[in-house]
């Protein structure tokens, strides 16, 4: 399937800043799932910093805007041709070793309901166990935008019942390294479907890590295994180490931020 | 009752090291070395090395003590002791390089991967990046004890930023100051070369893409922390500038410095601060003494950070029990100094042992340091043993135990006059282009009468370390 | 040099430069103190030495009656005052203390000796350290460092800052103790050359360790006009304010040669001292002398801030 990306974040700074700095994973991974037709990345008035492909085997680019800034926009428009793999992550080259995948951070370590939670899951092998989990997360926090922000943890989505892919990635997360399962945060664009549905086209997603199988995707959202709807961008401990953009600017100003993303099937 | 070795007088006679200082003892009357004590603190103080100890306020000016009865050892123990030194840095270095790329030595079955990958200590953002000729751990402190004539035994090692260089420099520059005759009689080994291989040891490790004599700078916490004077000193003796995060910013795909004249580019980072704190953008938020944007360029290949992040992953009290099996694994050499034995509270069958013999070992926290949450079972009560018990049932695997060693003793002035104390020994190793070290090194004593922990925090002072040349 | 370090230097400079003014407060306020005054007495003395020093109402909030011990306490061990002698000489240190390696030995222990000193003398029973010994140890203490700088410093520009900090301060401070005495103790015209008037201004000239100095400058009697000439337009004085600018000058004009480029610090100090230059003692008292000041003290905060913008702030390219 051919997948078309239209981007746009735009920061706004009131007073204007110093200077901004900031880090991006906005670039796709050629591998089975994904095949990049054509990827941009705009960004008015930025220098272009230094770029490498971490652990996880994503790119990461740096920017800096030197100041006085009272506006930066990033866009990203390109077209990605996908493949349905049946959740598996084919092809991916990456070093960190999937051990080091179970270390909790603050966003996804476990309360006690979230240890209930996964504890009351069992199943024959890992994989039905993954998938058990997905479902769990999926039933006990339930889709609502708005009540939810960046800093939720896992534990504290699961107590209100409610939240956004953001809040599941982190459930489900929490409860796989529970099960001794290492798992990870991936962010990326998921085209809507026809009949409207109403998740966010900037998604994210959890990968778990299956014996046999390797990395395997587990969307706790829309109960479902990523197919050919989805482009990944990059992955990460939590929603922070995952971000697509991470930014820090220099200055008092009071930062407001506006994204828009259209995520379309491209025209043949 | 226990016996010690002691570096001077072993079994009633004078160990040829020290053969000079014998004499040198007999002359010096109690007056003049009170005077001499006095003159030493004056010293001190006056050029401001003073310590201030995290977490105990206090006098921020607070000397640290100086002992001036020297600590010698012959040129054939300095030559081994050289050896094993050089051995573990390159070891620890290359097992490093190895855990941040395709893990060797785990897939060998040789360190268990749960010790490494789920190390506090193990940083993911320096997976699959490859530092300057792949060095991570650049100055190597390599914590040693001795408990015979020819007993080493390596107690712990410091592969991030090992702090007490500027004791080793200072004692030495005031017992010469002080004791002139004694550096004409003896035949000791230079020290002061120190901070002209460590500003070599940065430059060599400067970025490939750096295309000039580099840039170094000293990235220090700031004049709050209590190493702030050990910061200023190498800055001053390396003639490189000592920043603050603030100093710094990241622009394009370089580090700059801010000066009165504009943008500085700046190569090589020896940087005094913990990994968390170096940039808000890749590690804690929070963090204001970092430098945003920094883990970019370094990952890019666009500065050098002096040691690697992630590089505690080697030093790690846990991880040390393998060192030996990274000397054999990477060099294929038998190591030259042994470890202490130790027992990690994590294995079940070590825990069952240490819980039968508290009062007998030596308990540490796996990522403590300076002394502070450990246990020294002979020395201590009941009460303490019980409770630090508790803790240790609570949390098995963030400790460690050693049985307690007969540190050996050198003698020191005491204020009854001169008594045998208990002493250990850091050098500083470098690694680079080369592999540096200068002959000596950071004695710690413990002044206290009987006591085994040589903390400056904990009552700990500093000798001046000779190393007499053949 | 890093742009932090030539600030520490530079506030260094200023720190002890505010710690002497803070001693010649008190100093004049005690001799004062010793003379007989008519009229209102002794406490409009202190109070027009406060609010020179700007800290009236800190004072007033802390103390209430300006009385001599209160204002010894206030003006030289105050840690909550950020002018008094104590909280000058522990920031100089502290800056001292930052850039250790930026100074010499001789400095650094001057300042630090200074620093033990000062512990040593809040120790000490009030009974005991009496206002002469408080105003002439400091006195000394600053000239020493001033000294070690001038003597041992290495003439690069480090060397400039520490001055640039020496001189903008001690304009600020000359035109503060000016202004004050002209608009508080001299309202009217007509009390010009009277014998409080008079009295008041020779205590200026105290104020500034320039009372001899003026006599052998203009000899005879002691007119407000002269002492405005002496204390603003006069070179030869070291505390003139045109001193201090031709300071600034000279140290900004060395800093733009070694740096091989010149900076909107410079222009605007050659513009100051171009006016200065030009003016006569007639035209200040026609604009209004309190005028003159107020629009000096403003001038020497945008030099100041051109200082920083230029150098110490980081930020420029």
């Amino acid at each position: 399937m051919r997948i078309s990306v239209d981007h746009i974040s735009r920061y706004s700074y009131d007073p204007p800043v110093r200077s901004v700095v900031q880090s991006h994973r906005l670039t796709p991974a050629q591998c089975d799932n994904q095949r990049i037709e054509s990827w941009l990345i705009e960004l008015p008035g930025g220098l272009e910093g230094g770029s490498f492909t971490d652990g996880a085997g994503d790119r990461v680019q740096g920017w800096t805007i030197p100041g006085p800034v009272s506006e930066v926009s990033v866009r990203v428009r390109g077209i990605v041709e996908t493949t349905d793999c049946a959740g598996v992550l084919r092809g991916h080259r990456e070093r960190i070793p999937q051990l080091a995948w179970l270390r909790l951070t603050a966003p996804t370590a476990p309360d006690a309901a979230l240890s209930a939670l996964a504890r009351g899951i069992s199943a024959a092998d890992p994989l039905a166990l993954a998938h058990a989990l997905c479902g769990a997360v999926g039933a006990a926090i339930a889709y609502r935008p708005g009540v939810t922000h960046a800093h939720t943890t896992a534990a504290e989505a699961l107590a209100l019942g409610e939240g956004v892919c953001q809040d599941h990635t982190h459930a489900l997360i929490a409860c796989a390294r529970l099960h001794d399962l290492p798992a990870r945060y991936v962010s990326g664009y998921l085209q809507a479907s026809e009949d409207g549905s109403p998740h966010e086209a900037a998604h994210a997603w959890a990968e778990i890590w299956i014996e046999g199988l390797g990395w395997v995707g587990f969307d706790a959202s829309n109960n479902c295994c990523p197919d050919e709807r989805y482009i990944r961008l990059g992955c990460g401990f939590d929603a922070r180490d995952a971000a697509p953009i991470r930014g820090i600017a220099r200055g008092g100003g009071v930062e407001s931020l506006e994204v828009s993303v259209a995520v379309e099937a491209a025209q043949q | 009752m226990q016996t010690f070795f002691d570096e001077m007088n072993d079994q009633g006679k004078v160990r040829p090291p020290y053969a000079r200082l014998q004499e040198w003892l007999a002359a010096m009357p109690a007056e003049l070395r009170n005077l001499k004590q006095a003159e030493a603190e004056a010293l001190f103080r006056r050029v401001g090395i003073t310590f201030a100890v995290y977490g105990e306020g206090g006098d921020p000016d607070r000397l640290i003590p100086f002992d001036m009865f020297p600590r010698v050892f012959s040129a054939q123990e300095w030559m081994r002791l050289e050896r094993g030194i050089r051995q573990r840095a390159k070891a620890l270095n290359a097992f490093l390089a190895d855990v941040y790329d395709r893990g060797e030595i785990i897939r060998a079955g040789r360190i268990p991967a749960r010790l490494v990958y789920l190390n506090e200590a193990y940083e993911p953002a320096m997976a699959a990046i490859r530092p300057p000729r792949r060095v991570f751990s650049h100055i190597v402190g390599v914590d040693l004890v001795r408990t015979g004539p020819d007993a080493f035994h390596v107690l712990e090692d410091n592969c991030r930023t090992p702090s007490g260089v500027s004791y080793m420099l200072e004692n030495r520059e005031i017992m010469m100051r002080m004791f002139p005759d004694l550096f004409r009689e003896n035949r000791i080994e230079p020290v002061d070369g120190y901070a002209e291989a460590l500003r070599r040891t940065l430059a060599s490790v400067a970025p490939e893409k750096c295309d000039r004599d580099p840039t170094i700078v000293i990235l220090t916490p700031g004049h709050f922390n209590s190493a702030y004077y050990e910061h200023s000193f190498l800055a001053d003796l390396m003639g490189v500038e000592l920043v603050e995060g603030q100093d710094l910013f990241v622009e394009g795909d370089r580090v700059w410095m801010r000066t009165t004249e504009g943008p500085q580019r700046v190569d090589v980072i020896y940087r005094r601060i913990d990994d968390p704190y170096l940039d808000p953008l890749c590690f804690r938020p929070d963090s204001m003494l970092g430098v945003p944007g920094l883990m970019d360029v370094y990952r890019s290949g666009g500065v050098t950070i002096c040691s690697a992040p992630g590089a505690g992953v080697a030093d790690d009290k846990a991880v040390y029990t393998y060192v030996p099996e990274m000397i054999r694994f990477y060099l294929g050499e038998e190591p030259i100094l042994p470890n202490v034995p130790t027992w990690q509270c994590a294995k079940p069958e070590d825990m069952k042992h240490v819980l039968a013999h508290l009062p007998e070992l030596v308990v540490k926290e796996v990522h403590g340091s300076g002394g502070y949450g450990m246990l020294v079972g002979p020395k201590s009560t009941r009460e303490q043993i019980e409770a630090f018990r508790a803790r240790l049932i609570e949390r098995p695997d963030n400790y460690i135990a050693q049985p307690t060693l007969a540190l050996s003793t050198v003698p020191s002035f005491v204020e009854e006059g001169v008594a045998p104390r208990h002493v250990d020994l850091r050098p500083y190793c470098l690694v680079g282009e080369r592999i540096e070290l200068v002959p000596g090194g950071l004695t710690r004593v413990a002044l206290r009468d009987g006591s085994l922990v040589v903390n400056s925090s904990q009552g700990g002072g500093v000798k001046d370390t000779w190393v007499l040349a053949e | 040099m890093l742009s932090r370090t030539a600030a520490n230097l530079f506030w260094l400079a200023r720190y002890m430069e505010r710690a002497e003014t803070a001693a010649r407060f008190l100093e004049v306020g005690g001799r004062i103190a010793l003379l007989p005054n008519a009229g209102e007495g002794f406490r409009n003395e202190w109070e027009a030495l406060l609010r020179a020093a700007g800290t009236s109402d800190a004072f007033a909030r802390k103390y209430g009656e300006p009385v001599q011990r209160n204002i010894e306490s206030h003006l030289f061990f105050d840690n909550d005052n950020p002018s008094s002698v104590a909280t000058c000489i522990r920031c100089a240190r502290e800056n001292g203390r930052i850039v250790r390696t930026a100074l010499t030995t001789q400095v650094w222990e001057a300042l630090n000796t200074a620093h033990a000193e000062l512990q040593e003398i809040e120790r000490q029973p009030r009974s005991q350290t009496g206002l002469t010994r408080l105003t002439e140890w400091t006195m000394r203490t600053a000239a020493l460092i001033r000294g070690t700088v001038d003597a041992t410093l290495l003439r690069n520009d480090g060397y400039d800052f520490l001055h640039l900090g020496y001189h903008l301060e001690r304009a600020d401070n000359t035109a503060r103790l000016l202004d004050v005495k002209y608009f508080v103790l001299l309202p009217k015209v007509e009390f010009v050359g009277s014998g409080l008037d008079n009295y008041q201004w020779v205590t200026l000239l105290r104020a500034l360790s320039a009372h001899r100095a003026y006599h052998w400058a203009y000899g005879g009697e002691v007119t407000a006009a002269k002492i405005a000439h002496f204390l603003i337009l006069n070179p030869q004085c070291p505390r003139a304010l045109i001193s201090s600018v031709q300071g600034l000058n000279a140290h900004l004009d060395r800093l733009s040669r070694g740096y091989g480029r010149s900076s909107p610090a410079q222009s605007a100090a050659r513009a100051l001292l171009g006016e200065m230059a030009e003016m006569s003692v007639e035209q200040v008292f026609e604009e209004g002398l309190h005028e003159y000041l107020s629009r000096f003290i403003v001038e020497i905060a945008t030099l100041g801030a051109c200082i920083h913008d230029a150098y110490l702030s980081g930020d420029m390219r």
